[in-house]
């Protein structure tokens, strides 16, 4: 395991006095393998940033244990294998983007030619190379989020921690980053991201984990997550006269017209397809397919959340 | 040690790109040169008002870029939300803090070596221009004494940035911190007297208050020895500007030390 947390749970102490407290993570366990790509959604205020802070060190939990590559975050050999991607990442406006990536990767003990040549390389991995001589301040928010994602990945890490890394791209920019994504997988990277955009998560993710109001409430495959909820049939047959299908819709929750004597009736999750089968039978008509609805992401999201 | 001097560096690069450096840097300069018009209207006394007029600026100027940079060492970073992906890197607070630190005390440094230079090429072009005999001074015009007052400006300057960067480290008010940063540098002028307050009251709980406040906040009135240095009396021996130099060290690793416990302590929510 390359991560591990253990019922990590944070407050933060709200009021003037600030004798209250605000519980935004709430006794999470979660690990994550080698080679994984892990997606960790929730809706506004679930406790996904507060999540990836902890692990990065810029806040310590209240209870509960993180171990980064066997150390605590706060410890700087944690991090050494570490990069990471803030939400809405903001930078020093008076640094060139190149000037900024040879600060950062001589920060991760890059130096001389070697800095110079991974900085060039990843400037062009992101996109920006025609940028690199212009001051951060001129860049656009997709740009700054290309040099953020440049930033974290600038020393080669094997976890790499991305807040939101969709937020604020066009299409042709989280397009861009999904690709990113999937490269750092397949070069054999661990990553970890959280998003609120289920699509890119189903697409990316080998394990989501959802958290609602800090607590974890479902973690697995996107298959796992997917698989054992049903929500129902989709049968489509042909041949079938008018008062077929009128007998047929009584049973069906909605009723699709293809074309003539071609039907698609869908069932709720609490009726079996046999019956309706065994009745296309029976009527003339010829039976096309049975599909089983699954649930998506979005509809495990939903459910567990709300 | 790299990442003290990468981050040092940082500080040094961002400092020289600051437009807020430029103005006080540019206006000190001209300061100092313009002082040789002010000083001419002033007859007899005009190499001691370019003297005492330069060093004055040096100083100020030095002040100024302590104060309004150095309050915005650690603040600024966290404001622009910088720090964020700077301390996920493999970095140690402490080395963050003395990187920060270093880098604003060089920059001084560079700025003070700056202006002394143009001081000293004013002086020199005076002592060349100047009829032999016209000027009536123990003191020499191009005075290497003077090296006292800049040596001990910057152990000043670096005293004040460590005030200003413990400062940083907890308030997160810009105005709160330059009003906090000047308040200690001002009562640091008065400590001498603040020392020595508690002859001149009838309350000895006031006295005492008082006393304790100017032995506790940096003496930053034994640093100024311009006016001795610029008429020559009484002499200032290096010994004693070794000692305040000692003293501002000292002082300076503490407050640093403090702004490390601080900072290491800090959550960025």
């Amino acid at each position: 395991m390359i991560l591990a947390l253990e019922e990590l749970t944070k407050e933060f102490p709200t009021g003037f006095l600030r004798r209250g407290r605000h519980r935004a993570l709430d006794g999470l366990s979660l690990e994550l393998a080698r080679g994984e790509v892990f997606g960790l959604l929730g809706p506004n205020g679930a406790g996904k940033t507060t999540t990836l802070k902890l692990m990065t060190g810029l806040i310590w939990p209240t209870s509960g244990r993180i171990s980064l590559f066997g150390h605590a975050p706060q410890d700087p050999r944690a991090r050494t294998a570490v990069g990471f991607l803030p939400e809405h990442p903001t930078f020093y406006d008076h640094l060139t983007g190149e000037e900024l990536l040879t600060y950062f990767a001589g920060l991760c003990g890059l130096q001389g030619s070697d800095a110079r040549r991974r900085v060039a390389g990843m400037l062009d991995r992101v996109g920006i190379d025609e940028a690199r001589r212009r001051a951060v301040r001129t860049y656009s928010k997709g740009m700054l989020q290309r040099l953020g994602l440049a930033q974290a990945i600038i020393n080669e890490p094997a976890l790499v921690i991305l807040d939101e890394p969709m937020s604020g791209l066009d299409p042709i920019g989280r397009r861009d980053v999904r690709a990113l994504i999937l490269e750092l997988r397949d070069a054999g990277r661990t990553i970890l991201f959280s998003s609120h955009i289920l699509s890119d998560a189903e697409l990316l993710c080998s394990r989501v984990a959802i958290l609602s109001r800090g607590r974890l409430v479902a973690t697995g495959t996107t298959s796992e997550l997917t698989s054992g909820q049903t929500r129902g049939w989709e049968i489509t047959a042909t041949g079938l006269t008018p008062a077929a299908v009128a007998a047929l819709q009584t049973q069906a929750e909605r009723t699709i017209r293809i074309t003539h004597g071609r039907y698609t009736f869908e069932l709720g999750a609490d009726v079996r397809p046999e019956a309706m089968v065994a009745e296309i039978a029976a009527r003339g008509g010829a039976l096309d397919t049975v599909t089983p609805l699954r649930a998506t992401l979005e509809d495990v999201f939903v459910e567990r959340v709300s | 040690m790299t990442r003290v001097r990468l981050v040092a560096w940082h500080v040094f690069k961002e400092s020289v790109r600051d437009r807020v450096l430029f103005a006080i840097g540019g206006f000190a300069i001209l300061l100092v040169v313009a002082s040789v018009l002010i000083g001419q209207i002033t007859a007899g006394q005009d190499v001691r008002i370019i003297k005492n007029l330069g060093l004055a600026t040096i100083e100020m100027s030095g002040v100024l870029m302590a104060v309004f940079i150095g309050v915005g060492l650690v603040s600024r970073e966290i404001e622009r939300r910088s720090i964020y992906s700077l301390l996920a890197k493999p970095l140690h607070r402490w080395e963050f803090i003395v990187g920060k630190y270093l880098g604003l005390v060089g920059t001084l440094a560079v700025n003070v070596a700056l202006m002394a230079l143009a001081l000293f090429l004013v002086l020199t072009w005076y002592n060349v221009t100047t009829p032999q005999g016209s000027f009536a001074s123990p003191v020499p015009i191009v005075d290497p004494a003077l090296l006292k007052v800049l040596v001990l400006i910057t152990a000043e300057l670096m005293l004040l940035t460590a005030v200003a960067l413990l400062v940083s480290t907890f308030s997160s008010s810009g105005v709160m911190s330059t009003v906090l940063t000047l308040g200690v540098w001002v009562v640091g002028l008065l400590s001498a007297e603040l020392r020595g307050f508690s002859v001149l009251t009838s309350s000895p709980m006031l006295g005492s208050l008082v006393q304790i406040i100017g032995t506790i906040v940096p003496a930053f009135s034994e640093f100024d020895v311009k006016a001795e240095v610029v008429n020559g009396r009484p002499p200032v021996a290096w010994g004693y500007v070794w000692m305040t130099v000692a003293y501002a060290v000292t002082y300076a690793a503490g407050l640093v030390g403090a702004a490390i416990a601080v900072f290491s302590r800090k959550e960025f929510t």
